[in-house]
């Protein structure tokens, strides 16, 4: 009976467009449905650091070089942020990081596509931050504070990340042949992908629906996704590349660009581990994090270090 | 692959960030981060909170020192507050001074 009422105060308080702080009542299934969703944006802002961080060593200037090491080392502060705002819904970063580990965790598909060209770098920061950025932007106006407040901070980032991508794109569509040829490759292999990354349609989406009425997410998949190609389809002819969709059409009714039908059965088949890098990010990520022992190893005994001369001159 | 390796080791206290971004501003909170110790809590605190120049100053405590409210207790423990409207200026009726018909000629 109690909860019957906490429940309608806590839905009316949304209702009226309040934020929910950590130490406030809420129903344990917006806890554990947040926890899903933010682990696994952070674990995706950790595995994004991987196709671009392949490309850092061959980046074809120092400018590229510079801009591309601040965007990775700008994914890595995401992740941090999210495991952050996470833990305040009282979950250790160590389980969430144990169940990314594990393999237990979900990440976005979109990572699970490696990177082939220099060209790719540029797709990817147009493209897929280009659309992380439609999808983040509603979650800075989310119901529950601390992940409101991460995002926020994350697309006032993200927003380089998107144009130093989109630079090189239409640095290479003004190109040599070649140039236009590899930048045209990338952005029609990174096309589709893309468009998957804001979540299945509508209908087969079971959590929309809760975390709309609880204004986790404001948008459904599909209205997020169509904000996304209106925006995109207006760059791509402004940069001088093409989007590979024979049924792009517009129609001046609804002022939206329709497309055509996304492969779902790819998009599937890629969630159950079976995309191109799916392995790869995955035994990355346990590398690093066996190689990196030595790092948090060594600023325990710092700071034990520390204590104990502290402890001596006191 | 690799064995799934034990993340245990990633597990430091949490330390809370106010970041002040400008001279004369309040030191505002910008979020958690974890650290073994107070200056790497400050070193990883610039390092995930500024990397953009927007801090000229930033404290970290950890936040089991940190004593807040509960929110069950708010009605009872700010509700004092709410009855005391003579502590507003809107509360007191008083008249208007206004500038003489020469004072006001003389700034124009």
């Amino acid at each position: 009976m109690e909860d019957a009422n906490k429940l309608k105060e806590f839905e009316a308080r949304i209702e009226r467009g309040e934020k929910i702080e950590p130490k406030d009542w809420m129903p344990e299934r917006y806890r554990t449905q947040l926890i899903r969703m933010i682990s696994q944006h952070a674990h995706s802002e950790i595995v994004g650091m991987l196709p671009e961080g392949n490309w850092i060593t061959r980046a074809p200037s120092l400018r590229r070089k510079m801009s591309l090491l601040a965007k990775v080392q700008d994914e890595a502060g995401h992740g941090l942020y999210l495991y952050c705002a996470a833990e305040t819904l009282g979950v250790d970063r160590s389980e969430l990081v144990g169940e990314f580990l594990s393999g237990k965790a979900k990440y976005s598909n979109i990572f699970n596509y490696p990177t082939l060209t220099w060209a790719d770098i540029g797709a990817i920061g147009w493209l897929v931050d280009g659309a992380a950025i439609v999808n983040q932007t509603m979650l800075a106006k989310c119901s529950y504070g601390p992940y409101s407040r991460a995002n926020l901070r994350i697309c006032k980032e993200e927003t380089f990340h998107k144009v130093q991508g989109y630079e090189i794109v239409c640095t290479m569509a003004q190109g040599r042949p070649a140039q236009r040829k590899m930048i045209q490759d990338a952005v029609n292999r990174w096309w589709w992908p893309s468009l998957m990354m804001f979540g299945p349609h509508d209908k087969n989406s079971p959590n929309s629906a809760e975390l709309m009425k609880w204004k986790v997410k404001l948008f459904s998949n599909d209205d997020l996704r169509q904000r996304f190609v209106n925006l995109t389809v207006r760059q791509a002819r402004a940069a001088g590349v093409t989007l590979p969709d024979p049924d792009l059409k517009y129609n001046p009714e609804t002022d939206n660009w329709e497309f055509g039908e996304i492969n779902w059965d790819e998009f599937w088949s890629v969630v159950r581990g079976n995309g191109p890098c799916n392995r790869d990010r995955m035994r990355a990520r346990r590398r690093a994090h066996v190689e990196g022992a030595w790092v948090r190893e060594a600023a325990d005994a710092y700071a034990a270090k520390q204590r104990a001369k502290a402890a001596k001159s006191a | 692959m690799p064995e799934c390796p034990n993340p245990k080791d990633t597990q430091w206290p949490i330390w809370e960030v106010f970041v002040q971004e400008k001279s004369g501003e309040p030191h505002q909170h910008a979020g958690s981060i974890h650290a073994p110790d107070s200056e790497m809590a400050l070193q990883n605190a610039r390092d995930i909170f500024a990397r953009r120049g927007e801090a000229v100053s930033m404290w970290v405590v950890q936040s089991k020192h940190i004593t807040a409210t509960i929110p069950e207790d708010n009605p009872s423990f700010f509700e004092p507050a709410a009855d005391k409207i003579y502590r507003h200026p809107q509360f007191y009726s008083v008249p208007r001074a206004k500038r003489t018909d020469e004072e006001r000629r003389n700034k124009e």
